[in-house]
C-alpha cells in the first residue's frame, strides 16, 4: 500500500510540475465574471470581434459561480491573482473596490464619453469626480404575461392597481392559469421582482430615493410601507406551496404555459423566447389611479473596470475602449435581449418583447433599486435585509408595518442622512 | 426447528430493513440520472417520469463534452484526489502511530494541536493561503490544490488513526521488537497492515470533500489546464439562467471515478480483516 | 488505571536513548505541511479578531469585536439565532444518523449476510454527490409544484400531509437536517462498520459457545467494544455539524431563509467572512465569529479527548 502511495506520489509531482506552463507568447487578457450565463456570446461574438481588431491579445472570459463571485474576487484582488478586467457590480460593492485600489480610475479612458452622467452613476466616486468602470448594461422591471391565455379570458392588459388586481381575480376565478408565477424561497424574488418592481410607482422614484437618502423619508413612510400591503395581497393569486417555490421554478411554471402573469426583470426575455411556446407581451408596474405618472427600475447592472494591480494595463485599456464603443453596445444588447444597453448612442434592438421594455423609458420616469446606493453600506445591509423582509411580507409572518419597522430599525443603528 | 426459523424471519427482517433503507439511499441519485437524461422541460414537467423516446435527450451530455476540455477536468480532479489521499495517509498515518505508540512529553499537547484543523474551516485562511501560493509561483498548479487537500485532511486522518492504533495488541510490537525490528519496520510491516480497514476509512472520509470541493480550486486553480471536474461543471450554473441539463450530466458523469475510488477502498475494508483473521 | 489512557504506557519502549529520533520522523512531514498550509493562515486570519478597520487603518481593538458580537442587539440575535438553529441541526443528527449509522452496520456486519457490500456500497452512494447534485435533487423531490414527495404521497393517499417544508420557517431547519442525515449516515455507518470488523472471531465465538447470540450479543458483547468508535462518530458529528455550512447555502440560499430560520454558525459566519450581495465581506467581524465557534469546539472536542476518552476502556486483541 504505502509503496504503491509513494510511487503515485512521484507520479504526481512530474505530472503537477508541467501543468502550469500553458500560456502562449501574446499577452492574454482575462476577464472575471459572475456571467456564466453569457459565456457563449463572448466567445463567439464579442472576443472574436476584438480580437480581429487587435491582433496580438487574446481575450478570456473566466466565468464564475454567480453566488462566489464577490467572495472570489475579492480574495483573489486581495492576493494579487485576480484577471485584469473585473466584471462590477453595482454601486456600493465596486466602489468598495476602488477605494481599496483594486480598481483603477477610468476618467482618462478613450470612450467615456459615449456614457451619461446617469448612466456612469452606479460606478462613479459619491462627489462624482471618478468613474471606475465602464457602463454595460441596465435591468428593467415590470411584467410578462401570457398573451394567449389573456386572450381566452378576455383579460386586457391592467394599468392600475385595481384593474391589476381585477385580472388577478378574474385568471383565478376560471382556474386553468395560475395567476402569478413567484415564488419567496429564493428571497431575492419576492424583493427584487416584487417590491422593487413595483415600488417605485408609490414612492416616485427618484424622489423617493433622494429623500429617503437625505433622512427626509423613512421606510415606516406610507410611500414605503403601501408597496409592502400590495405584495401581501399578492399571496392569494401565488401558486400552491409558493413558500418553498424557487426562481427556476417560477421561470419553468411560466414557460411551460402554467401561469398567467410573472412579475419580471427584462433580463428573462432571452431565455423565455426560446422555452415559451406561446405570445408574451410586457407591461409596465401599474399605477395607483389612471392617469397617474408611471414609475420603472431602470436598473444599472453590469460594468467592466481595470484590475488597478493587472500586468497588462494597456491591453486591458483597449479592450474597455471596446467595450464602451456603440458597436459592443450593438452586439451585447443584441444578443442579450433585455440586458438594455448604457451607451449614449441608441441601440436598434431586434426582439419586440425587449423593445416593448425599453419603450417604458419614454413614458414611465426610470429610477434604480432603492437599496442599492448608499443604503447598503452598512451593516445590516438594508437590500439584504429587504430580502427577509419581502419574503416574510407575503408568506404572511410578518405584517407590512412590522418589516418596514425593522428595515428602519438596521438602517438606524448605522446610517447617517446624506445632506 | 423454532430457532432455525427465527433466524429465518430475522434475516428476512433485516433485509427488508437494508433494502428499504437502500432505496431511500438510491431513488435521489437514480432520480438525478435519469433526469440528465431528459430535455428540460421534461425535468420539471415530470421529474418521475423515465426518459421516454419522446423526453429522451442527452442534450446536456453533449453540451459538457462540447465545452470546455471535460476529459482533462476529470484527469485533474483524480490525480488532485489520489495524491492527496496518499500524502494524508502516509503522513496521517505515521503522526498517529507516533501519538498512540510512545509516550513522550507534548504528546496530548501534540494530539490537540493536531485536532484543531478539524475544529475551524481552512477555508478561513484562504487569503493567507493564496498569498503564499502567490509568493511561491505555484497559483494555477496542481500541487497548491494538493498541499492545501493534504493539510486539510491530516488532522481527521490522524484522529481517526491512533484511536485504531491503539487497538494493536502491544505482544505483537514487542515481539517484532525482540526480533530486532526497528520502529520503521514495525510501523510499516505489522501495524499498518493491521489497520487497513480504518485506512481504507480515512481514504474514503478524506477523498470525498477532496472531490467535491469547489472553493480552492475556484480560489487557487482556476486555469483552464487545471481546473477541477466540480469547478468545470459550474459553468453551467448561470446568475439566471442554470443549464441543469448539463449541470446533471456533468455531475452524474462526477459520481463514477469516485464510485469507482471508493469500491478499491472498500475492498481494502474486506481483505483487512481476511488478513487480521489469519494473523 | 483509571486515569492512565491504556495499558502500552506501562508496557512501552523502555526509554534508553535520550532522543527517539524516530518520533520526529514520524511526526514531522504531517506537522510541517498542516502547520505551513492550515495553521499559520488560520492564525493569520483569526488575528483579525482582535483588530477593526478605524478611519481606514487597520487597529488593534482588543476584545471590541466580541463585545459588539455579544452587546449589539442585532448581531447578538443572528448568533444566537444561529447557535440555537445549530443546536438543533446536531440533535437531529445525534439522534436520528447516528443510531440509524449503527443499526446499518450492526445488520451489515451480520456473518453470512448476501449482499452486504452492495447494500454497503448504496447507502454509501449519497455521501459522494456533491452539494450541488444534492440541493438540486432534493429541493425537486420536496418541490411544491412539481415535487416527487406530493406525487408520491398523493399516491398512497396522503397528499395532505404534504407541506411546503423547505419554505416554512418552522419546519424548514427539520427538513435540511434530515437531508443531511440523509447524505451522510455512511460516515458513522462505515466506522462503525470498520470497528465491528476489528473485533476478533475469537471474541464472537467464545460469546456464542455461551450462549449469549442475536440482541443480547449485539448489546453485550459488540457494542461496549465498539464504545470507542461511536465516540468518535459523536465527536466527528459535532465538528462537523458546527461547522457545517454547504448544504445550507446550497439549499436555502445565503441568507439561510426563510427568515433566517435555517441560520447555522456557519452561514453566518461566511456572510459575515466573505459578505454575500451587496453586504461586504467583514473580516474582523467574520474572525470574531470564527474564533468563537472555534473555542466552542474546542470545548467539545476537549471535553471528549480528556474526559470521555480517557474514562473509555479499550480492548487490545
Amino acid at each position: 500500500m504505502t509503496r504503491n502511495a509513494i510511487k503515485g506520489l512521484l507520479l504526481a509531482t512530474s505530472i503537477l510540475g508541467t501543468a502550469g506552463f500553458a500560456q502562449a507568447a501574446d499577452v492574454t487578457l482575462t476577464v472575471e465574471s459572475w456571467r456564466n450565463d453569457d459565456l457563449a456570446i463572448w466567445q463567439e461574438k464579442i472576443i472574436p470581434a476584438f480580437e480581429a481588431k487587435n491582433p496580438g491579445i487574446k481575450v478570456v472570459f473566466a466565468p464564475t459561480a454567480p453566488t462566489e463571485y464577490n467572495a472570489a474576487l475579492n480574495a483573489k484582488l486581495d492576493a494579487g491573482s485576480a484577471g485584469d478586467l473585473i466584471t462590477c457590480r453595482p454601486f456600493d460593492a465596486s466602489l468598495e473596490l476602488f477605494k481599496k485600489g483594486h480598481l483603477a480610475s477610468l476618467n482618462d479612458l478613450p470612450g467615456m464619453e459615449n456614457f451619461s452622467p446617469v448612466a456612469k452613476s452606479a460606478w462613479t466616486t459619491d462627489d462624482g469626480a471618478t468613474a471606475f468602470c465602464v457602463p454595460m448594461a441596465s435591468v428593467i422591471h415590470g411584467f410578462i404575461y401570457n398573451k394567449d391565455a389573456f386572450d381566452t379570458l378576455g383579460i386586457s392588459v391592467p394599468t392600475t392597481e385595481a384593474e391589476f388586481f381585477a385580472a388577478l381575480e378574474k385568471i383565478k376565478a376560471e382556474g386553468s392559469y395560475i395567476p402569478m408565477a413567484m415564488g419567496t424561497k429564493d428571497l431575492w424574488e419576492a424583493a427584487t421582482m416584487g417590491y422593487q418592481n413595483i415600488g417605485p410607482t408609490y414612492w416616485k422614484g427618484e424622489e423617493g430615493r433622494a429623500a429617503l437618502i437625505k433622512g427626509e423619508q423613512k421606510l415606516t413612510d406610507d410611500a414605503w410601507v403601501e408597496p409592502y400591503r400590495v405584495l401581501a395581497k399578492w399571496k392569494d393569486y401565488l401558486g400552491d406551496g409558493f413558500e418553498a417555490q424557487t426562481y427556476p421554478d417560477s421561470q419553468n411554471l411560466f414557460t411551460l404555459g402554467r401561469a398567467a402573469i410573472y412579475p419580471a426583470g427584462s433580463w428573462e426575455i432571452g431565455l423565455f423566447n426560446t422555452q415559451a411556446q406561446f405570445k408574451m407581451g410586457a407591461f409596465p408596474p401599474p399605477v395607483k389611479n389612471a392617469g397617474d405618472t408611471c414609475y420603472i427600475s431602470d436598473h444599472n447592472d453590469i460594468g467592466v473596470g481595470l484590475n488597478a494591480k493587472g500586468a497588462n494595463q494597456e491591453a486591458a485599456k483597449k479592450f474597455l475602449s471596446f467595450v464602451s464603443s456603440p458597436e459592443f453596445a450593438d452586439i451585447y444588447a443584441n444578443s442579450l435581449p433585455g440586458f438594455f444597453s448604457l451607451n449614449s448612442t441608441a441601440v436598434k434592438m431586434a426582439d419586440p418583447l425587449a423593445q416593448e421594455f425599453v419603450s417604458w423609458r419614454e413614458k414611465c420616469k426610470p429610477t434604480i433599486r432603492s437599496t442599492y446606493q448608499i443604503l447598503s453600506r452598512g451593516t445590516p445591509n438594508l437590500e439584504n435585509e429587504t430580502w427577509t423582509a419581502s419574503a416574510n411580507v407575503i408568506n404572511g409572518t410578518e405584517t407590512p408595518e412590522q418589516a418596514a419597522e425593522k428595515l428602519q430599525k438596521g438602517l438606524d443603528s448605522w446610517f447617517k442622512p446624506v445632506k | 426447528m423454532s430457532k432455525a426459523r427465527t433466524s429465518l424471519t430475522r434475516t428476512s427482517l433485516v433485509h427488508l430493513a437494508l433494502i428499504s433503507y437502500a432505496i431511500i439511499s438510491v431513488f435521489p441519485v437514480f432520480l438525478t440520472i435519469i433526469n440528465s437524461m431528459k430535455d428540460r422541460n421534461a425535468i420539471f414537467r415530470n421529474p418521475m417520469q423515465l426518459p421516454s423516446p419522446k423526453t429522451f435527450d442527452l442534450v446536456g451530455y453533449y453540451t459538457v463534452l462540447g465545452q470546455g476540455d471535460f476529459a482533462n477536468y476529470f484527469q485533474n480532479s483524480f490525480i488532485v484526489t489520489v495524491a492527496s489521499i496518499a500524502l494524508v495517509l502516509l503522513f496521517g498515518a505515521m503522526a498517529a502511530f507516533a501519538l498512540s505508540e510512545y509516550r513522550f512529553r507534548g504528546n496530548t499537547l501534540m494530539g490537540l494541536y493536531l485536532a484543531i484543523g478539524i475544529m475551524i474551516p481552512i477555508r478561513l485562511g484562504t487569503v493567507a493561503i493564496l498569498q503564499g501560493m502567490v509568493a511561491t509561483g505555484l497559483v494555477n498548479t496542481l500541487t497548491a490544490l494538493v498541499l492545501v487537500y493534504t493539510a486539510q485532511g491530516i488532522p481527521l486522518a490522524v484522529f481517526i488513526l491512533s484511536e485504531f492504533m491503539r487497538t494493536v495488541s502491544d505482544d505483537l510490537k514487542n515481539a517484532g521488537r525482540i526480533d530486532g525490528l526497528s520502529e520503521y519496520s514495525i510501523f510499516f510491516r505489522l501495524v499498518l497492515p493491521l489497520v487497513r480497514p480504518a485506512m481504507a476509512t480515512v481514504a474514503v472520509f478524506t477523498m470525498i470533500p477532496i472531490w467535491n470541493d469547489l472553493w480552492f480550486p475556484l480560489i487557487l486553480a482556476p486555469s483552464e489546464a487545471t481546473k477541477t471536474v466540480t469547478l468545470g461543471s459550474q459553468i453551467f450554473i448561470g446568475q439566471f439562467v442554470t443549464n441543469w441539463n448539463a449541470v446533471l450530466a456533468a455531475l452524474s458523469l462526477a459520481i463514477f471515478p469516485v464510485l469507482v475510488l471508493y469500491l478499491v477502498f472498500s475492498r481494502q475494508l474486506i481483505r483487512g480483516i481476511t488478513s487480521g483473521a489469519v494473523k | 488505571m483509571s486515569d492512565t489512557p491504556s495499558t502500552h504506557d506501562a508496557t512501552g519502549p523502555i526509554i534508553k536513548r535520550p532522543t527517539r529520533w524516530h518520533i520526529v520522523v514520524f511526526l514531522l512531514p504531517a506537522f510541517i505541511v498542516y502547520s505551513a498550509v492550515m495553521i499559520l493562515p488560520l492564525i493569520e486570519t483569526l488575528r483579525l479578531s482582535l483588530f477593526n478597520t478605524v478611519d481606514g487603518q487597520s487597529t488593534f481593538v482588543g476584545l471590541a469585536n466580541f463585545k459588539v458580537l455579544f452587546g449589539d442587539e442585532r448581531w447578538a440575535h443572528d448568533f444566537w439565532n444561529a447557535l440555537k438553529n445549530n443546536f438543533v441541526f446536531f440533535a437531529i443528527h445525534m439522534l436520528v444518523q447516528n443510531p440509524m449509522g449503527v443499526a446499518l452496520a450492526a445488520m451489515l456486519s451480520l456473518p453470512k449476510l448476501r449482499f452486504a457490500s452492495f447494500y454497503r456500497t448504496a447507502i454509501f452512494l449519497p455521501t459522494l454527490l456533491s452539494f450541488v447534485i444534492v440541493g438540486f435533487i432534493w429541493k425537486l423531490i420536496l418541490s411544491p409544484i412539481w415535487g416527487v414527495s406530493p406525487f408520491l404521497l398523493d399516491v398512497v393517499g396522503l397528499k395532505s400531509l404534504f407541506a411546503p417544508w423547505l419554505g416554512r420557517p418552522n419546519s424548514a431547519l427539520i427538513a435540511v437536517s434530515l437531508i443531511s442525515v440523509w447524505q451522510y449516515v455512511g460516515i458513522p455507518m462505515m466506522l462503525i462498520y470498520a470497528a465491528l470488523l476489528n473485533i476478533p472471531e475469537e471474541v464472537i465465538e467464545a460469546a456464542e459457545c455461551d450462549g449469549i447470540t442475536g440482541w443480547s450479543q449485539f448489546f453485550k458483547i459488540k457494542l461496549p467494544l465498539i464504545l470507542p468508535a461511536i465516540g468518535i462518530i459523536s465527536i466527528l458529528t459535532f465538528v462537523g455539524n458546527f461547522n457545517a455550512f454547504d448544504l445550507v447555502y446550497t439549499v436555502q440560499g445565503a441568507l439561510a431563509g426563510p427568515d433566517g430560520s435555517t441560520d447555522i454558525l456557519g452561514t453566518l459566519l461566511y456572510r459575515t467572512f466573505f459578505g454575500f450581495q451587496l453586504q461586504l465581506g467583514d473580516r474582523s467581524m467574520g474572525a470574531t465569529i470564527a474564533t468563537v465557534m472555534f473555542l466552542i469546539i474546542l470545548a467539545g472536542v476537549s471535553l471528549y479527548l480528556f474526559v470521555i476518552q480517557r474514562r473509555m476502556r479499550r480492548y487490545q486483541f
